[in-house]
């Protein structure tokens, strides 16, 4: 209570220290915020910082076996070091599906974010009929469980059982094989976009919505074109949610499993390490190996962290010289 | 008792500071205090409709020796092992196991199974030579009690056969011909396809062509996934795929099923369990098939491979080894628990005079066509070539599915496949510290 009273006289009198203050009570008061914090942070360290530290750690070991491996005391954890960092590095399979994901990723957010944001203009000009309607219908797949879409978009993308495959041979037009080669990207992003662009459409939407109505009123009065206003007002005004969208999207993109994963007993295309965390999965619980499951975890959660932080920043240092620049003129 | 008394106290004082924690120690401190009194024992197991069998025993024989069984559901096959060798680092698997023959090296490696020789035993006669000695590991020790088995057969529309003028193959060689007869006559359909999504048929049909892919010497693993053997079954599948002879897109999917169902693939290389997969997979065209036995690789052999079939097995986290062991030879000798087991769960049992006894006297429903499917299975049962499983075979199975179904994709070289398969599996147990003989 008394640290309490003497923070309302700090606000009413509007310099905080411009009297001396009994030091008990306000080491009263520097202790309050941690005890605030104690629940937040016991849970960050058991369910959060204690796994991960457990993963870390489990990353440095690995297995020994002696003799032929069978009966009791055959195998034995010993320190690894950086072993499983130097196989996980060295492993062309783990590289190679880096590589396939950012072919994927190359496709699914440019194309994702693209359509999230001509939606969301859309839904926002002053013309649109049936707004509430669509926005629910684009933003509906957002609600289907990846898992439930993949198997959707699976079955339509099998030639015997599809419904679209059905109609090209009626008309007699190519049918394309969408689950070999290059149409296999194609077919994987369209699952991504189909589930994310409505997600990322409200997001954008949202930010559309808190634009105050006076700087369209302003804009209109100098002539400005509806098209004029969503390019050089509506989108400089929410690059922050574009920024914003983009960075789970790669995040989303870098964590990409389900979607391959359920395609993969369709096809002899998907391989069972097609993506990085694929690989992490087989290695810890088809192979039983979780040390080094635990190593090439430990290097996509980095490389994530690289990739999405370094992406915020730079988009932040690009925000922060345009509004130097604006100051400037 | 004075232990379980302090222990007791123990824990309960625990379970008041701790909470949730401690449930889990009163729970064992029960148990201790059961092992003068009843016992009750878990069984994870993804057999369906074991909860009924179970009940038997529980009602019957394990009434009478108070040892009560209860059922946890899981998931089939690989999942089953890793979750098996992940409760067992935490000390707390279950009593009794459903293990995969394949998968029993693996898990006794890591420790997980307990060696029941002393109380299974006399259990031996009960089952064939091959199946018995897939439990023992080649050792003096017994690590789980045979349940069922898959012996492999040929699958076939007898309609279609008939209607195409084809002969049922025989020999390897003639199944080749008749797939190529077939896509002279009709185009579009295809005897049977190569699928890279189930490593056990592979293995199974390397198994029938003599293949030993693991086996011990001294200290040492050998690894002989490329043996001559292996490399002849590949290069006969490689090369039907290669020329189009046969299709090459995984089996399991629905265009599979639709495949069978309408009449574009009319045969299927399986085991004894197919009329369940058929059943659903193809439910129009039941009573129109046909079982013979796998072609063979020479005139006048006659051998089959195994694909599936699996076991029970006492976990070494288990404190009451005996009454699971005495509850894992009742559910896989017993007359009246095996036809529990064939009417509730649909398996094909291991121990052989099972195979001829009152549920296996009328065929599978989808093959009333067959009135003597059964008798057949048991002769062909008779004919399973021994096999050889090794400590990672999970690694090798996974290896088999991206490189095959690579290989299957790019109509490219099987042989090159299997040294993949090879390398990939020798590099793993080396990894791991075992010593592999060149």
């Amino acid at each position: 209570m008394k640290s309490a009273s003497r923070r309302r006289s700090y606000g009413v009198e509007g310099a905080p220290y411009a009297h001396p203050s009994p030091t008990t009570a306000l080491k009263g008061a520097l202790r309050a915020p941690y005890f605030f914090l104690v629940p937040a942070v016991v849970l960050f360290l058991l369910f959060f910082a204690l796994p991960i530290g457990y993963a870390v750690w489990l990353s440095f070991r690995k297995v020994k076996v002696s003799g032929l491996g069978l009966g009791s005391g055959a195998r034995t954890e010993v320190w690894a070091g950086l072993e499983n960092y130097t196989d996980a590095l060295s492993d062309s399979e783990l590289l190679d599906g880096a590589l396939r994901v950012l072919g994927y990723g190359c496709i699914v957010v440019p194309v994702m974010l693209g359509l999230a944001l001509l939606f969301a203009l859309m839904l926002d000009s002053e013309k649109v009929r049936l707004a509430p309607f669509t926005r629910l219908a684009i933003f509906l797949p957002y609600a289907v469980p990846g898992v439930v879409a993949a198997l959707l978009w699976g079955f339509l993308y099998l030639p015997d059982v599809s419904p679209f495959y059905f109609v090209l041979e009626k008309l007699g037009l190519p049918q394309p094989d969408l689950l070999d080669g290059g149409p296999l990207y194609l077919a994987l992003s369209n699952i991504a976009v189909w589930g994310g662009t409505g997600f990322n459409m409200i997001v954008i939407y949202t930010a559309l919505q808190a634009v105050p109505a006076e700087v369209y009123e302003a804009a209109k009065l100098d002539g400005a074109t509806p098209l004029q206003i969503a390019l050089k007002i509506k989108i400089p005004m929410v690059a922050p949610s574009l920024v914003l969208t983009f960075f789970f999207s790669i995040i989303a993109t870098l964590q990409v499993f389900s979607e391959p994963t359920t395609l993969k007993p369709l096809t002899n295309s998907v391989s069972t390490t097609w993506s990085p965390l694929m690989k992490v999965y087989q290695d810890a619980f088809g192979k039983g190996d979780i040390h080094a499951a635990a190593a090439q975890a430990t290097l996509i959660a980095l490389a994530t962290l690289v990739l999405s932080f370094g992406f915020l920043r730079a988009a932040n240092r690009r925000n922060r010289q345009d509004a130097r620049q604006g100051a400037a003129r | 008792m004075p232990y379980t008394k302090r222990r007791r106290l123990v824990s309960s004082a625990v379970a008041v500071a701790l909470g949730a924690t401690a449930l889990a120690a009163c729970g064992s401190s029960s148990d201790d205090e059961a092992q003068s009194g009843p016992v009750s024992l878990t069984y994870w197991t993804w057999a369906p409709g074991m909860d009924k069998v179970v009940d038997l025993w529980n009602k019957g024989p394990g009434k009478k020796e108070q040892i009560t069984v209860t059922v946890k559901k899981q998931a089939s096959g690989d999942t089953l092992v890793t979750k098996i060798l992940t409760a067992h680092k935490a000390g707390k698997a279950p009593d009794l196991v459903q293990a995969e023959y394949q998968a029993l090296p693996t898990l006794v490696s890591n420790d997980a199974l307990a060696d029941i020789s002393g109380e299974v035993g006399d259990a031996k006669e009960k089952f064939a030579d091959g199946v018995w000695q897939q439990t023992t590991l080649g050792t003096d020790a017994v690590y789980a009690v045979p349940q069922d088995i898959g012996p492999m057969m040929f699958y076939y529309r007898e309609d279609l056969f008939k209607k195409y003028g084809l002969k049922v193959p025989a020999t390897w060689d003639e199944f080749a011909e008749t797939a190529r007869a077939l896509k002279k006559k009709a185009p579009d359909t295809d005897l049977t396809t190569f699928s890279a999504n189930d490593s056990g048929l592979f293995a199974g049909l390397a198994q029938q062509a003599g293949a030993k892919w693991w086996t011990t010497s001294g200290d040492k693993w050998k690894v002989g996934i490329n043996d001559a053997a292996t490399q002849k079954v590949a290069e006969f599948w490689g090369d039907l795929v290669k020329e189009g002879a046969i299709d090459d897109q995984p089996m399991y999917t629905p265009a599979w099923n639709k495949a069978l169902n309408t009449g574009k693939q009319i045969a299927w290389v399986s085991a004894v369990w197919a009329p369940g997969t058929l059943t659903t997979a193809a439910p129009d065209t039941k009573g129109k098939w046909a079982m013979a036995p796998l072609p063979q690789w020479s005139d006048g052999e006659n051998r089959t491979g195994s694909w599936g079939g699996s076991s029970t097995a006492v976990t070494t986290d288990s404190e009451h080894k005996d009454a699971a062991a005495k509850f894992a030879a009742w559910l896989n000798t017993d007359g009246d628990a095996l036809s529990a087991l064939a009417k509730e769960s649909g398996i094909y049992p291991a121990s052989t005079s099972a195979q001829l006894s009152g549920a296996f006297t009328s065929p599978p429903e989808y093959f009333s066509n067959q009135p003597d499917f059964y008798r057949k299975a048991a002769e062909i049962a008779e004919t399973t070539a021994p096999s050889a499983w090794g400590p990672n075979v999970n690694v090798a199975y996974t290896t088999f599915k991206d490189a095959f179904g690579a290989a299957a994709k790019n109509k490219s070289d099987f042989t090159a496949a299997l040294d993949t398969m090879q390398e990939e599996t020798v590099a793993d147990l080396e990894k791991q510290g075992f010593e592999v003989a060149q």
